[in-house]
């Protein structure tokens, strides 16, 4: 994760951001805070962070730096060149931790964990707007394992992480309007049992959700454990706890006028 | 109609790609053809998969190309061409490509440029600034051209299929003696008299067998009712053609009553010499000397014609290149917009013709040898159709369908 000490809003390149709508530093560190203290402390998990970096302050939203496959890293190539500027500092944190960094072809956008999931042992890769469909066949060879591109359908959702999540190799959250007809067909194939979310619920980035798998004998949610935007509708609660997942809301709305929540805010890398 | 091959990898079936690429071509319009398709036999395995795209028109290709592109099926061809200077007069580089007679691009500077004056077996040569590509022949490199090298960034379009029953249909059919003519001609006639109104040309190239048949006055009302707009031939059909006006002998045989003259044997070198005394066949024409026959009536009708020469000929006469390469030249110059070529009785200004013509001419060869069809066919002039038949009939009868 990276602090947000230098998190703002400077730039437009989706259409939840606003220069006239900026957030609210102090209120941001808050619920960083609260989002770190909730992995740390109450689910246990171990978090490394990237020191923050004036002028690159979507530096916050590491999921988007590359994604992580055992001790390899396949660095993004961000389409936007204000957020080019984040790739030299993420490969010498990725360095740094000794992991082995690949780059992809620099024709192909590829924004990392934002849109590259993995379900199961399949990587979903969504593609349109901001990393190329063609990337899928170089990350599938450097990944050995199959990557299934789908395509985005809706600007809102332009990261594959702001619309799916999948919760484990059989469950996942989406929000199948901003998918196509293929990719959804795509994803009902893969994931037998998917969740599918309003659109007020998906505006509200329910899809952006950390998941975390449960320790062994854990009685709060024996399925795992998911880390999500506050403010969920109840019936979607209903139905994901009914799957014995745990839910644990956090309140990231100052993330939310970047694009960004939960799952935005953070890299897995083991 | 334009076309493009483009190439798609990975795991193309599961995630729908290859599904989607191809109901996106259709969506737009267009058609593809499965070149090539190789399927992972594991889960993880790539799949491969290699189309040709087809469109109305090259708007609408790149449009569809340009949502293929976001799909990952990228255009195999983005390369450009591969460009060598000439290192002497006349002499292409040593990787220079070869060029067929089909309608050809080259990719330069990241646009596709069309070839013009398409010919086979010749090279391509770009101007470095412009980008104008053109075909040449090997005698007429200058050092320093740039020539294309290698098989990069070209593209050879083969020919359509024709769609409506009417044009050409017969395209393509075999070549045989027992078909019926009647029909063939009739059609024939119909695509002259559409070419001649639509203003293209139609090139005819005749052998001395014409004359020899007594066919001439049909070729000569022909080129009076303006359905021939260049003649190829050489010495011997302008010479027994002339020999006809002059005695009403070809080769000593009377044309009228097929009995030979006496001392009819000389009348050709008789003609020759005369024409040879005048300076030409115009000069005759003006003098008032030849006053009827094919010749007279191209010099009549202003239609331009090339006499090619051989080692065999007699005299020649005057208007006859005795230079193969300046015959060559000459013949080039007289190609574009010609849109069809009637080559009747004669094997070799056939076979010279169709080095030269773009595989988009129509093409007819007849002749009453069949050998001389399939010959030309062997030459690379594949578009050729032939008509088994003799030349005095086949002019007949296209006269008559053409109510001349």
């Amino acid at each position: 994760m990276c602090r947000p000490s230098h998190y703002t809003v400077a730039y437009e390149i989706n259409p939840w951001m606003s220069l006239r709508r900026k957030p609210n530093r102090t209120r941001a560190a808050l619920q960083w805070d609260h989002l770190y203290r909730t992995l740390t402390r109450t689910l246990g998990v171990r978090v490394r962070l990237v020191p923050p970096r004036a002028g690159v302050p979507d530096l916050v939203f590491t999921a988007n730096a590359g994604l992580v496959h055992g001790r390899t890293v396949v660095r993004s190539n961000f389409r936007f060149s204000q957020r080019q500027r984040e790739e030299p500092i993420m490969e010498r944190f990725f360095r740094a931790a000794r992991f082995r960094v690949v780059t992809l072809n620099r024709r192909y956008g590829f924004e990392g964990e934002g849109d590259a999931l993995w379900a199961g042992s399949t990587l979903v890769f969504g593609f349109r707007y901001r990393s190329d469909a063609g990337a899928h066949e170089e990350l599938a060879r450097i990944l050995k394992a199959r990557v299934l591109p789908v395509e985005l359908a809706d600007t809102r959702f332009y990261h594959l992480d702001t619309c799916f999540a999948p919760l484990d190799a059989r469950t996942g959250v989406w929000f199948p309007k901003a998918f196509d007809r293929y990719g959804r067909r795509v994803l009902e194939h893969l994931m037998p049992d998917l969740i599918a979310v309003t659109e007020a619920d998906a505006k509200r980035f329910v899809c952006n959700a950390i998941p975390v798998p449960a320790p062994a004998g854990a009685k709060d949610g024996p399925g795992g454990r998911v880390v999500v935007q506050a403010g969920l509708s109840k019936a979607l609660a209903r139905r994901i706890e009914r799957r014995r997942f745990a839910l644990y809301p956090v309140d990231l709305s100052e993330f939310l006028k970047a694009g960004g929540s939960a799952k935005c805010l953070v890299l897995r890398l083991g | 109609m334009a076309s493009e091959i483009v190439q798609v990898g990975g795991h193309i079936i599961d995630s729908l790609i290859l599904p989607k690429v191809l109901d996106e071509i259709m969506d737009l319009n267009g058609t593809f053809e499965i070149l090539e398709i190789t399927i992972g036999k594991r889960k993880t395995d790539p799949s491969h998969a290699r189309l040709r795209v087809h469109a109305g028109s090259q708007r609408k290709l790149d449009q569809i190309l340009k949502r293929l592109a976001r799909l990952g099926a990228l255009p195999i061809q983005l390369r450009d061409v591969r460009l060598v200077a000439a290192l002497k007069h006349g002499v292409f580089p040593p990787a220079f490509y070869s060029t067929t007679n089909l309608p050809t691009e080259i990719r330069f500077r990241g646009r596709w440029r069309k070839v013009e004056g398409i010919e086979m077996d010749c090279g391509i040569i770009v101007h470095p600034t412009t980008g104008h590509a053109r075909c040449l022949p090997v005698a007429s490199i200058h050092k320093g051209d740039w020539v294309v090298c290698g098989t990069d960034g070209i593209k050879v379009t083969p020919l359509e299929r024709a769609r409506q029953s009417e044009v050409f249909q017969f395209m393509g059919s075999a070549v045989s003696s027992e078909k019926p003519k009647a029909q063939l001609i009739s059609r024939l006639a119909g695509e002259m008299r559409a070419l001649r109104r639509a203003g293209r040309k139609i090139l005819v190239v005749a052998g001395p067998a014409v004359i020899h048949t007594g066919s001439g006055p049909y070729l000569e009302r022909l080129i009076r009712s303006g359905f021939v707009h260049v003649l190829f031939a050489g010495n011997g059909f302008a010479t027994h053609d002339i020999e006809s006006s002059l005695y009403g002998t070809s080769l000593g045989v009377y044309l009228d009553r097929g009995t030979p003259a006496k001392d009819g044997h000389d009348h050709h070198m008789r003609a020759i010499n005369t024409i040879r005394n005048l300076g030409g066949i115009r000069q005759a024409v003006r003098r008032g000397v030849l006053k009827r026959g094919v010749m007279h009536a191209c010099v009549a009708h202003g239609v331009p014609f090339i006499l090619g020469g051989s080692i065999r000929d007699d005299g020649p006469l005057p208007d006859v290149f005795t230079d193969t390469l300046e015959a060559q030249a000459a013949m080039r110059r007289q190609l574009p917009d010609v849109a069809m070529a009637l080559m009747i009785a004669t094997t070799l200004h056939a076979i010279a013709t169709g080095n030269m013509l773009p595989a988009t001419v129509k093409t007819v060869c007849v002749d009453i040898n069949p050998a001389v069809v399939t010959k030309l066919a062997d030459r690379g002039t594949f578009q050729g159709i032939g008509i088994v038949s003799d030349s005095e009939s086949f002019l007949r009868e296209l006269t008559r369908a053409l109510r001349l």
